[in-house]
C-alpha cells in the first residue's frame, strides 16, 4: 500500500498558511479565509458525491451556521470567532441530525431536489422575517479571538489563523473517517445498495452519518464566513450559493480532502480576477473556466497532482 | 443433530398467486441441501424469506432457536446467514480486491473495530488477520487472484459468480444460501466450479442451501433435495430417492416437458 501522505500535506499547507499569511497582501487574506469557508462546505459536498449523492441545497447548513453566529452576536454579544464557528456547527449537526432521517431515505435527483426544496423553506422564512432584517440580513459584531480584539491591521489575519486551524482538523478528521469502514462504504453505496444490506451494513445510516458531517461542516464555514464578511443576509441561503458550491465540488474533484480547499481558492480567485477585469462578463469567464475543467479534467483538478504522481 | 435453521408453515402470497403455501423445513446444522423446481415455484421466494427481504404473511423462521421472521437482511446477515445471487451482485466501479475489503469493512465494523478513534490496524473479527490479508486469501481460495486488480463489471459470467459468492465468505457465515451458483455457466465448467465453492465452503462447516436446475449437479452435490412445485413442497429427501419421486419427475424434472404436453393437449382438443 502507498504510504498516507494526506496528514503531510495538510500540515505543510497549514504552515505555509499561517507563515505567508503576514506577508501577503491584505486583500488576499479575506480571500483565503472565504476560500477556507467554502472549502468547508465543499468538504462535506464531497462526502456525498462519494456515494453518488447530489445536494443542490447544501447552503441551508451555511445559512444556518450563519445566522447562528449572527444571532449569537446579536442577542448575546458573542464575537469569539471560536465560539461561532462552533455554535454554527451545533445549530446546523442539529437540524441535519433532525432532517437526515427523512433525507437519508432518497437518493438520486429526489435527493438533490428535497434538499433544494428544504434550503429555498429557510430562504422564504428568512426573507419574510422582519426581526432578522428580512432581506437585508444585519451586520455581525467584528470579530475578537478568546476575548483579545486583535489590532485592526491584524484582525484579518487573526481570523485567517483561526480558520486554517479548523480547516486542518476537518480535513484531518474526514481523511481519517473516509479510511473507516463506514467512510470506505461511500463507492460500495453508489454502485450497489443492495449489496451493502446483504453484507450487514445499514446504506441509511451510512448516509445519514455523512448528511450530519456535512451539514456541521457546512455550519462551520457559514459561522466563518458571516464573521469574515461581517454581514449576513437570507443569500446564504439561496439556490445560487447551493449552486457555488457543487461548481467548487466539480471544479476540485473528490480525490482527496484538501481538494476542496483548493478549489474553493480557484473559484474565488477566478471570480475576482474576472469582476475585476471584465465586471460585465465575469461569469462567463467562470462558466468557461468550468467547462475546460469538465472537459479536460473530469475528475476535477484534484487530479493533475495525482497524474503526477502516477509517472 | 439440532437444526440450525427451521421454517414453520410459512406462507406467502402475491395477489392471487401463492409464492409459499405451509413451507416446513428444518435444515441441519452442517448439510447440503439443493433446492429444486421450475421457475415461479417458489424456491427464490423461500430465500427472500429466510434473508429477511420478504415477510411471510405467516409461519415463523428460527434460526439457532431464534425467531428471525421479522428480521432486516442486513440483521439475518449479521447473525451468520448470508447468501448470494442468481446475477452476481458486484460493486461494479471497484476491482475484485476492493470488493473484498469493503465486506471485509462492513464485517469490522460490526464486529466494533477499526472505528474512528481506534489506534493501530484493525484486524478481522474470526480471521484475526489484517483486512488485505483476508480478502487475498479469499481471493486466492475461489479461484481469483488473478483477477485481483481488475474491474468488477469487466469480469467474465463465472468469475463474477465466484467473486459473488467469495463476497459472503467474508462474514464467516453459519449457513450460506447460493441461488444458481452455476447458472450462465457453460455446462463444462458447471462441475469445475461447484467443486471449487463446495471445497471453500465446506472447508469452514458451512451449512449450505442452493438453487439448482441441473439435476446432475444436484444429485452430485446435494445430500438433500426439496423439491418447490406451485409453492409447496412436494418432496424432502436425499437426491437419489427425492429425483425418482413420481410427482418430482412430473413437476419439476419434466416439468417443462410436461407444460410442453399439456399446451398441445390444449390445442388438439
Amino acid at each position: 500500500m502507498r504510504p498516507d501522505r494526506t496528514p503531510l500535506l495538510l500540515v505543510l499547507m497549514l504552515a505555509a498558511v499561517l507563515v505567508l499569511g503576514p506577508i501577503v497582501p491584505r486583500w488576499t487574506l479575506f480571500l483565503l479565509t472565504i476560500a477556507m469557508a467554502k472549502g468547508l462546505v465543499v468538504l462535506g459536498l464531497l462526502l456525498f458525491l462519494r456515494c453518488g449523492l447530489v445536494s443542490f441545497g447544501q447552503a441551508l447548513y451555511y445559512c444556518v451556521g450563519a445566522y447562528a453566529a449572527g444571532m449569537l452576536g446579536r442577542l448575546y454579544g458573542v464575537s469569539d470567532v471560536i465560539t461561532l464557528m462552533i455554535a454554527g456547527m451545533l445549530a446546523a449537526a442539529l437540524l441535519a441530525f433532525v432532517l437526515g432521517f427523512l433525507l437519508a431515505r432518497y437518493r438520486g435527483i429526489f435527493f438533490g431536489l428535497l434538499s433544494l426544496a428544504l434550503s429555498m423553506i429557510l430562504y422564504g422564512l428568512l426573507v419574510k422575517t422582519e426581526a432578522l432584517g428580512s432581506t437585508d440580513g444585519f451586520n455581525v459584531l467584528p470579530s475578537t479571538i478568546l476575548g483579545w480584539r486583535p489590532p485592526d491591521d491584524w484582525v484579518r489575519y487573526a481570523v485567517l489563523a483561526c480558520a486554517s486551524l479548523v480547516a486542518f482538523v476537518a480535513a484531518l478528521g474526514v481523511h481519517r473517517y473516509l479510511r473507516t469502514p463506514l467512510g470506505r462504504l461511500a463507492p460500495a453505496i453508489k454502485d450497489n445498495e443492495i449489496r451493502v444490506e446483504y453484507m450487514g451494513a445499514s446504506a441509511r445510516y451510512a448516509i445519514h452519518t455523512k448528511y450530519v458531517i456535512a451539514g456541521a461542516l457546512a455550519g462551520l464555514g457559514g459561522a466563518l464566513a458571516a464573521t469574515t464578511v461581517g454581514h449576513i443576509d437570507p443569500e446564504m441561503g439561496y439556490w445560487t450559493t447551493s449552486g457555488e458550491f457543487i461548481f467548487i465540488t466539480i471544479l476540485a474533484g473528490t480525490g482527496n480532502v484538501l481538494a476542496p480547499f483548493l478549489g474553493a481558492l480557484l473559484f474565488e480567485s477566478i471570480r475576482s480576477v474576472a469582476f475585476d477585469l471584465s465586471p460585465n462578463t465575469w461569469q462567463m469567464v467562470l462558466g468557461g473556466s468550468l467547462l475546460a475543467v469538465i472537459v479536460f479534467l473530469p475528475n476535477g483538478l484534484w487530479s493533475l497532482f495525482r497524474r503526477r504522481k502516477a509517472a | 443433530m439440532p437444526a440450525i435453521l427451521d421454517a414453520q408453515g410459512l406462507h406467502k402470497s402475491f395477489g392471487a398467486v401463492t409464492a409459499a403455501s405451509d413451507i416446513r423445513a428444518a435444515i441441519e446444522r452442517d448439510s447440503v441441501v439443493g433446492l429444486i423446481g421450475t421457475n415461479g415455484a417458489g424456491k427464490t421466494t423461500f430465500i427472500n424469506m429466510i434473508t429477511g427481504y420478504l415477510k411471510p404473511d405467516r409461519g415463523r423462521i428460527v434460526y439457532e432457536g431464534r425467531d428471525i421472521t421479522q428480521l432486516a437482511p442486513r440483521e439475518v446477515t449479521r447473525l451468520g446467514i448470508c447468501r448470494s445471487f442468481q446475477i452476481p451482485q458486484l460493486y461494479a466501479s471497484l476491482t475484485a480486491f476492493e470488493n473484498m475489503l469493503v465486506g471485509i469493512g462492513v464485517v469490522q465494523q460490526n464486529g466494533g473495530r477499526g472505528g474512528f478513534f481506534s489506534r493501530g490496524e484493525a484486524l478481522v473479527p474470526g480471521y484475526e488477520r489484517r483486512a488485505e490479508d483476508v480478502a487475498d486469501m479469499l481471493l486466492e481460495r475461489f479461484g481469483l487472484a488473478e483477477y485481483r486488480d481488475k474491474n468488477a463489471q469487466v469480469l467474465p459470467g463465472g468469475v463474477r459468480k465466484l467473486l459473488d459468492i467469495a463476497l459472503t465468505m467474508v462474514a464467516r457465515p453459519k449457513i450460506l444460501l447460493l441461488d444458481e451458483p452455476t447458472s450462465g455457466v457453460s455446462a463444462e465448467e458447471k462441475f469445475a466450479i461447484m467443486e471449487m465453492i463446495m471445497k471453500a465452503v465446506r472447508a469452514e462447516g458451512i451449512t449450505v442451501l442452493f438453487v439448482e436446475h441441473d439435476m446432475e449437479v444436484v444429485s452430485r452435490f446435494a445430500e438433500r433435495v426439496l423439491a418447490f412445485y406451485d409453492g409447496r413442497i412436494i418432496a424432502d429427501a436425499p437426491p437419489e430417492v427425492a429425483l425418482a419421486d413420481a410427482e418430482v419427475k412430473r413437476f419439476v424434472v419434466g416439468g417443462e416437458l410436461h407444460r410442453m404436453d399439456e399446451a398441445a393437449g390444449a390445442k388438439d382438443a
